[in-house]
């Protein structure tokens, strides 16, 4: 696979970027584990095969950058360092969940972390993520917000709307889609006349790239680009990452036997696993060895046994927690 | 096809409702009519419907994949082809807005959307132009589009993939709302609403997509507007809306070996409304319960509670009831979802209440307050 790599990226950053990739696949390898025995009443979508994307750009953000992810968003929130044990306790449906419940797997929220929340409905998050930019410009911070979003989102009319405002008003947003080619069964080439999403921020006035969104590296260096963009005040930018779910879109089984695609596409896609590729360079770098890798990944897998057993013990939401939370109510004393 | 058909026969296998498979074939099933589940229904009124009538075509996201919306369009695509069974891109209110201009000019679509969440991103194509089109030009042009939308979730859907709609669209004049509950009417009723020549949303309830019931094998047409009775009774009249027709059959049961003979009425369409049906029933038994799929304020069952106390008050000899969803968003822990669908449970309990109004009358207003939560 080649790698675009910058020398000047710090070793511990690139062994950060390891980190969050095994996490989030160890992290969707443990839901497929325990989801059969239907404890975990939720639908999960998952994001195994995308997980360069996620730890290429939340590896830049600060924690008053903001992210907006979708119904695919365990990667995102694991990246932009979400508690694993607040993800499997809100999925879990455990009043110890991070929505206390409420959520499930496709709204998790942790605002402490920059996540202010994840919509399902397809091309939600995009406009939120403009918004929230509109808000640090206002109030004359440089943070950011990055909304992360699928091929099938860009359709909407929202994705168009929203570029449009953000390249207008100059604001401090990256736009990333993730195209893994697919929205539900549907296939890009059913949907779109021009595999270029990228090419659409053309209209808006607003730089748009086409990356390997399998290559960390490369993610990580356009989206440290990106950033810089968007914090020094030059607006908005497009990236459009080529990538592939592993997983059928919804749940934790594959979805060729079902007919949904054909299984050498999926092998191909498998053959270019980020996650081994990256591994496979920083070994070939001496970056680290096989049994670093082997140990930091029993580390994961320690702390999300830990987070599992958590989770699955904490306690479920009275019956009148039903009725809380519907209206915010002000405790301002005036 | 054999317009009229209910009215003609006495005996109906048409009003009943069977909650299984086991149980239609225990009855329906053995006297030789035919029983096809309401998935099965939806997708047999399509076909029908397209091998019929060159206009009509469907189209929604993932109509022509393995899934095939729950089976309700599984095979469509490969009998139709792809210009008659089109997947379109995830852009509701644009596509919503062809599928308005198609009808405009001629044809007929079927638009299909998996949960009725994602109608609310089709507002302005349906209020603004598909609900006022034909008045606004003065009967100039009509819009002969059904909207399909599938409410009735569970495993941790959550807020965003659970809403029932329905009321919201009853407000818009110029829509029409059916909301079948049998396999028999969700074909009846779609080929209705094809035929109808206005806008139609047609709201289909997931959680019954197996029941199985009996399906005449020929194209016939239930209008909008026609209820029914599903089972008579003398003491209560519950108006049951999709899925709990099925939960107040199981509460007549049980309520009857306590002596307590209720009728369920099944309005088919909210809109038009069959009001007289709805109100002759009141007049006979006094008592009024309406259980929705859906949250209660502003919901259908204000609208037929408010039309009973209009027309018929001085026949009720209660309060009037509900059983909806309470007035919160869907949440997904299963403990908070179990307490958020209601059941047959919520409808007798409900109507012990009402029934017992007459009964006890020291405390009225508190009974109502309770009838009211
Ligand atoms: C407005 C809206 N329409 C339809 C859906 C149903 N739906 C959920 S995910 C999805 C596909 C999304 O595809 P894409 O944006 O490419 O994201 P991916 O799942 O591939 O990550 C669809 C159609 C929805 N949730 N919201
Ligand atoms: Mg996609």
């Amino acid at each position: 696979m080649p790698v675009c790599a910058e020398p000047e990226i710090p070793v511990s950053i690139q062994i950060e970027l390891l980190r969050l990739m095994l996490l989030m696949r160890r992290f969707e390898e443990k839901i497929i584990e325990v989801y059969p025995a239907q404890d975990m009443k939720t639908p999960v979508h998952l994001y195994i095969g995308e997980e360069a994307i996620a730890a290429g750009v939340c590896v830049h953000l600060r924690r008053d950058d903001v992210i907006f992810s979708t119904h695919r968003s365990h990667g995102h929130c694991l990246a932009k360092g979400m508690s694993p044990q607040a993800l499997l306790a809100e999925f879990y449906g455990r009043v110890t969940g991070c929505c206390k419940g409420k959520g499930g797997s496709m709204h998790p929220v942790d605002p402490d972390n920059g996540i202010l929340g994840t919509s399902a409905i397809v091309g939600g998050g995009i406009a939120l993520a403009v918004g929230a930019a509109l808000a640090a410009k206002m109030k004359k911070t440089d943070s950011l917000a990055v909304t992360f979003f699928g091929d099938g989102a860009t359709d909407e009319g929202i994705f168009h709307e929203s570029l449009n405002f953000a390249s207008l008003k100059k604001l401090p947003v990256i736009f990333v889609c993730e195209n893994n080619f697919y929205a539900t069964n549907s296939p890009q080439r059913a949907r779109q006349p021009h595999d270029n999403i990228a090419k659409r921020a053309a209209g808006y006035a607003i730089p748009g790239f086409q990356i390997d969104g399998n290559d960390v590296l490369g993610i990580y260096n356009l989206a440290k680009i990106a950033c810089r963009r968007a914090r020094y005040g030059l607006g908005p930018t497009l990236v459009e990452c080529r990538t592939y779910r592993w997983k059928g879109h919804v749940g934790p089984d594959c979805d060729y036997e079902k007919g949904c695609r054909p299984k050498d596409e999926l092998e191909d896609w498998m053959e270019k696993c980020p996650v081994k590729a990256y591994s496979e360079y920083l070994i070939a770098n001496d970056l680290v060895d096989a049994a670093e890798i082997k140990k930091l990944t029993s580390l994961i897998d320690r702390e999300l046994d830990e987070a599992l057993k958590s989770a699955q013990a904490g306690a479920y939401p009275e019956l009148a927690d039903l009725y809380r939370d519907v209206y915010y109510e002000s405790t301002a004393v005036n | 096809m054999h317009e009229g058909h209910e009215e003609k026969k006495k005996a109906m296998p048409w009003t009943k409702v069977c909650i299984d498979k086991n149980e239609f074939e225990a009855g329906l099933g053995r006297e030789g009519l035919r029983g096809i589940s309401y998935r099965e229904a939806i997708r047999e009124a399509q076909r029908q419907m397209m091998e019929k009538d060159e206009r009509v075509f469907i189209l929604g996201e993932g109509v022509d994949d393995p899934g095939g919306i729950f089976g309700t369009t599984s095979g469509l695509g490969e009998r139709f082809g792809q210009e008659r069974v089109m997947d379109v891109a995830i852009a509701e209110n644009g596509i919503t807005g062809v599928a308005i201009g198609a009808a405009m000019a001629g044809m007929k679509p079927v638009f299909v959307h998996m949960r009725m969440d994602f109608l609310p991103m089709c507002m302005d194509q349906i209020f603004n132009h598909a609900a006022k089109w034909y008045y606004m030009t003065g009967g100039a042009v009509n819009v002969p589009i059904v909207i399909r939308s599938i409410i009735g979730r569970g495993w941790g859907s959550a807020a965003q993939h659970s809403q029932a709609l329905h009321a919201l669209f009853t407000h818009i004049p110029g829509l029409k709302v059916a909301i079948p509950s049998t396999p028999y009417d969700a074909k009846g009723l779609l080929i209705g609403a094809l035929e109808d020549g206005n806008p139609v949303m047609f709201v289909e309830h997931r959680w019954v997509y197996d029941y199985v019931g009996y399906v005449p094998e020929e194209i016939y047409k239930i209008p909008l507007g026609k209820g029914v009775i599903r089972k008579p009774g003398r003491d209560i009249t519950i108006v049951a809306i999709s899925q709990m027709v099925y939960e107040a059959m199981k509460a007549a049961k049980v309520l009857a070996a306590e002596g307590i003979d209720v009728e369920v009425i099944d309005p088919r369409s909210l809109k038009p409304l069959d009001e007289e049906l709805i109100f002759e029933s009141v007049k006979k038994t006094g008592h009024l319960l309406i259980a929705d799929v859906a949250c209660k304020t502003g919901g259908v069952g204000a609208e037929i509670a408010c039309r009973v106390c209009e027309s018929v008050l001085e026949y009720l000899k209660a309060p009037v009831a509900r059983v909806n969803f309470p007035d919160v968003p869907t949440p997904c822990s299963p403990v908070l979802e179990e307490a958020f669908y209601p059941s047959s449970t919520d409808i007798i309990n409900s109507i012990k209440r009402v029934i017992n109004h007459g009964r006890s009358k020291e405390s009225t207003s508190q009974h109502y307050y309770a009838c009211a939560q």
